[in-house]
């Protein structure tokens, strides 16, 4: 294949104004109820902002990932999108900002912080060496350093190439990317521990890890789909045929189904060895209401989108697939719901505390897209593999 | 005789080309054509204006058939053929069910599903084609696409079609004619040969596994065992005359450590001549101890009062504790757990003579708990 660049007609488009202005107004709106929900119930907010937290460490580092993904498999297909999936890769410094009030709040919602809790239970004294707030603020920091490092360097060799169309960006990216997945699935999973095993520390499973790397491939994969879609629709990414989009449903279809599986298997062998040391973590969320979020989880995250997305023609149906990737997003905010809140309340209840974070998530991230559409173009016009995206069959 | 024709084929480079190629087939009306490709081009079912296949609803079918029989297979072993309580679960444990369901599920759809597709499409046990060992069928199986116009179809002109296909640019435009000795032949499935072939190979392997199985499995690598050249016991003996495997003592023998009691009916004459054989130390208290509470205590109770856990169901023995035992010799402690009093059977097949030498230190030690002396207390 020729490595010199076929010039596309390409003219750089920004988004329109109202975009920064939704993006600001939710924002304001979001920072306004956080800060309000710090005030009034400080301990349910901190968990919120776990679950915040949480929820765009899989939208940023999960975008990392499909980049990664995209360089070290070579593919084709998924060139004309890479800008959009290197914008939402672009959140990693802003994890930094929500980090901080974690640890401002570590001692709510962490209950292995409790000198006095620990001291009187021989079980939290063994798993001192890891759970102490020394190393936990070391790992965040070199997972956050890590995340920001490779976000970076991956975004600024595709957005130089945009200029000097050099083809040797792209093995550097490919070498990049070989570093970088390893280092992915060890920080991905001890960001799952830390920020969420560690809620119960007396509970462990093994695959908690994989659960939370499934749901945050499926959250960024519909992040992506979703803004690709919205973007298409509004003519600013030429060239994008249905194949395109089959590709986009067909990985969020397999995701859907990977969550499932790797969720019932950390059902089923809990359920099988029945240890009560392991069951009661399940048996939290099969009481006092919690049994409908479970039962509505399995259905949002796993029964709805899998009928949905079945058939062929449903992954290339672009509004199919966008109505699909809002509610995937949504189903992954429930999930991490699910995970994170029954340590806070036995009963299953929705607060007015909740309502803020999630709003300002969406505001960062309109906010960013806007900003970053006005720095860049919206398609890697230098990639030597564009055309070939560009003309890609199945 | 001259080859019928089967029809014209031609190859192209890239899928774009044979898309295109295929839509103008379509608008030229020719109906019998077919399409080859060495992987699956999504979009080429859109260009030859197909219907949806219908397989779908058979792998949905079998699917479901899958999904059904292994569930109630499962349901009927765990509820109706065999209950067996597991890890204390509920009978009908559904978790469990689910690996096994899903296995069965994709077998069964996969398997049948293209079980399905061969008997139906490709008209099973039909399994000559004209284009089987063609050119044509190499290429398209590695790196070309390929059409093919069928001679049968109502519109076919050899020349016209021919110009057709060249104009589109497709390459190696050439005709496929049936094998005249393919046709002539019938079903070959049905051929001695090939049905001889499969019977060979069916006796082959049941001899294999015959062999395998039943005289492979029994060869003895070494001697077993557990299947040792001496008699077990209740086993009979060819060497005996009454066939019984197990013999008795022979007449006035006595066997190593099994002196016969002399003073069997004679309780006097035991707490005369008997003597506690044991010095009283602390091993030996302690195997009185065991043995008592383990045989004495149910009907004396743990401490020798007679108030045992039986109190009531059964005749009460008396105390331990009373003048009478306490004056008796050690003999005739003795002499009651070998020989029996009253209601009270003979001990001497479940207790050793040690032991109940033992038990008879342990009974003095409860004796003198009961009526401690002054000095003791000190």
């Amino acid at each position: 294949m020729s490595t010199d660049t076929q010039t596309l007609p390409y003219t750089s488009k920004t988004l329109s104004p109202q975009v920064d202005r939704i993006g600001l107004i939710l924002l304001g709106i979001g920072v306004v109820l956080v800060i309000a929900a710090y005030i009034f119930e400080p301990v349910r907010a901190s968990f919120d902002a776990s679950i915040l937290y949480l929820f765009m460490v899989s939208l940023a580092v999960g975008a990392i990932f499909l980049i990664a993904l995209e360089y070290i498999t070579g593919a084709v297909w998924s060139v004309p999108i890479r800008r959009v999936t290197e914008f939402l890769a672009g959140l990693s410094p802003f994890l930094i900002l929500l980090v901080i009030p974690l640890f401002l709040n570590l001692h709510d919602v962490f209950h292995w912080t409790h000198e006095e809790a620990v001291s009187a239970d021989p079980v939290l004294q063994a798993k001192t060496p890891y759970l102490n707030v020394s190393f936990l603020f070391i790992r965040t920091a070199v997972f956050l350093g890590i995340w920001i490092l490779f976000s970076m360097l991956f975004i600024r060799n595709s957005t130089s190439q945009d200029v000097t169309r050099e083809a040797s960006l792209t093995r550097k990216n490919v070498r990049l990317a070989a570093i970088f997945l390893p280092l992915f699935a060890i920080s991905i999973t001890f960001t799952a521990v830390d920020w969420g095993m560690s809620l119960d520390p007396h509970w462990f499973s093994t695959i908690y890890g994989v659960y939370y790397f499934s749901g945050t491939v499926l959250a960024a994969v519909s992040a992506v789909t979703l803004i690709v879609v919205l973007l298409h629709e509004g003519g600013f990414l030429p060239g994008l045929r249905r194949d395109h989009f089959y590709s986009l449903g067909a990985l969020m279809f397999a995701f859907v189904n990977f969550w499932a599986y790797i969720a019932f298997s950390q059902f089923m062998l809990i359920w099988y060895a029945n240890l009560p040391e392991e069951t009661f973590w399940f048996m939290a969320r099969w009481e006092n209401g919690w049994q409908f979020v479970s039962v509505l989880l399995i259905i949002a995250k796993f029964g709805v989108p899998y009928f949905a997305l079945l058939s062929q023609e449903s992954k290339m149906n672009t509004k199919r697939l966008k109505i699909m990737a809002v509610w995937l997003l949504v189903a992954h905010l429930l999930d991490l719901y699910w995970l994170v809140m029954p340590t806070h309340s036995t009963g299953a209840t929705l607060s007015w505390v909740e309502l803020g974070f999630p709003v300002v998530g969406v505001g960062m991230i309109l906010l960013l897209l806007s900003w970053k559409s006005k720095r860049y173009n919206l398609v890697p016009i230098g990639d030597p593999k564009l055309q070939r995206g560009m003309d890609f069959h199945l | 005789m001259k080859k019928p024709l089967y029809g014209l084929t031609a190859l192209f480079d890239t899928p774009d080309a044979l898309m295109q190629a295929v839509d103008e087939t379509v608008k030229a009306g020719y109906t019998r054509y077919d399409v080859h490709a060495p992987y699956p081009l999504h979009g080429l079912a859109r260009a030859m204006r197909l219907k949806p296949s219908p397989l779908g609803y058979f792998a949905l079918v079998f699917g479901l058939l899958g999904a059904v029989s292994a569930v109630g297979l499962m349901t009927w072993i765990t509820l109706v053929d065999y209950p067996l309580v597991i890890g204390g679960k509920p009978f009908w444990s559904w978790p469990a069910f689910v690996p096994v369901a899903f296995e069965i599920t994709v077998l069964l759809a996969s398997v049948l599903t293209v079980v399905s597709m061969i008997v139906i499409y490709f008209k099973f046990p039909n399994i000559s084609h004209p284009l089987h060992d063609t050119p044509f069928m190499k290429r398209v199986s590695s790196d070309g696409f390929g059409i093919c116009i069928e001679a049968a179809d109502p519109l076919f002109e050899e020349a016209r079609v021919r110009g057709m296909l060249t104009s589109l640019g497709g390459k190696d435009v050439g005709p496929v004619y049936f094998d005249v000795e393919d046709l002539n032949h019938g079903q070959k499935v049905f051929d001695l040969k090939f049905v001889g072939l499969l019977a060979g190979v069916g006796l082959l392997v049941s001899i294999i596994t015959y062999l395998g199985l039943n005289v492979m499995l029994y060869m003895k690598p070494f001697n077993w065992m557990m299947e040792q050249e001496k008699l077990k016991p209740q086993a009979a003996s060819a060497l005996f005359s009454n066939g019984i495997g197990m013999r008795p003592p022979v007449e006035g023998t006595v066997a190593r450590g099994f002196l016969p009691y002399p003073y069997k009916g004679r309780p006097e004459d035991a707490g005369r001549y008997l003597v506690n054989p044991l010095p009283v130390t602390k091993p030996v208290l302690d195997l009185g101890r065991e043995k008592y509470l383990t045989f004495c205590s149910p009907c004396h109770g743990n401490f020798g009062r007679g108030d045992s856990r039986l109190a009531g169901q059964f005749p009460n023995p008396p105390t331990l504790h009373s003048d009478k035992v306490r004056d008796w010799p050690d003999g005739s402690i003795y002499h009651v757990m070998t020989d029996g009093q009253n209601v009270m059977p003979s001990y001497a097949a479940q207790v050793s003579r040690d032991e109940r030498w033992a038990i008879v230190h342990y009974i003095r030690v409860l004796q003198r708990a009961h009526h401690a002396k002054e000095s003791d207390l000190q």
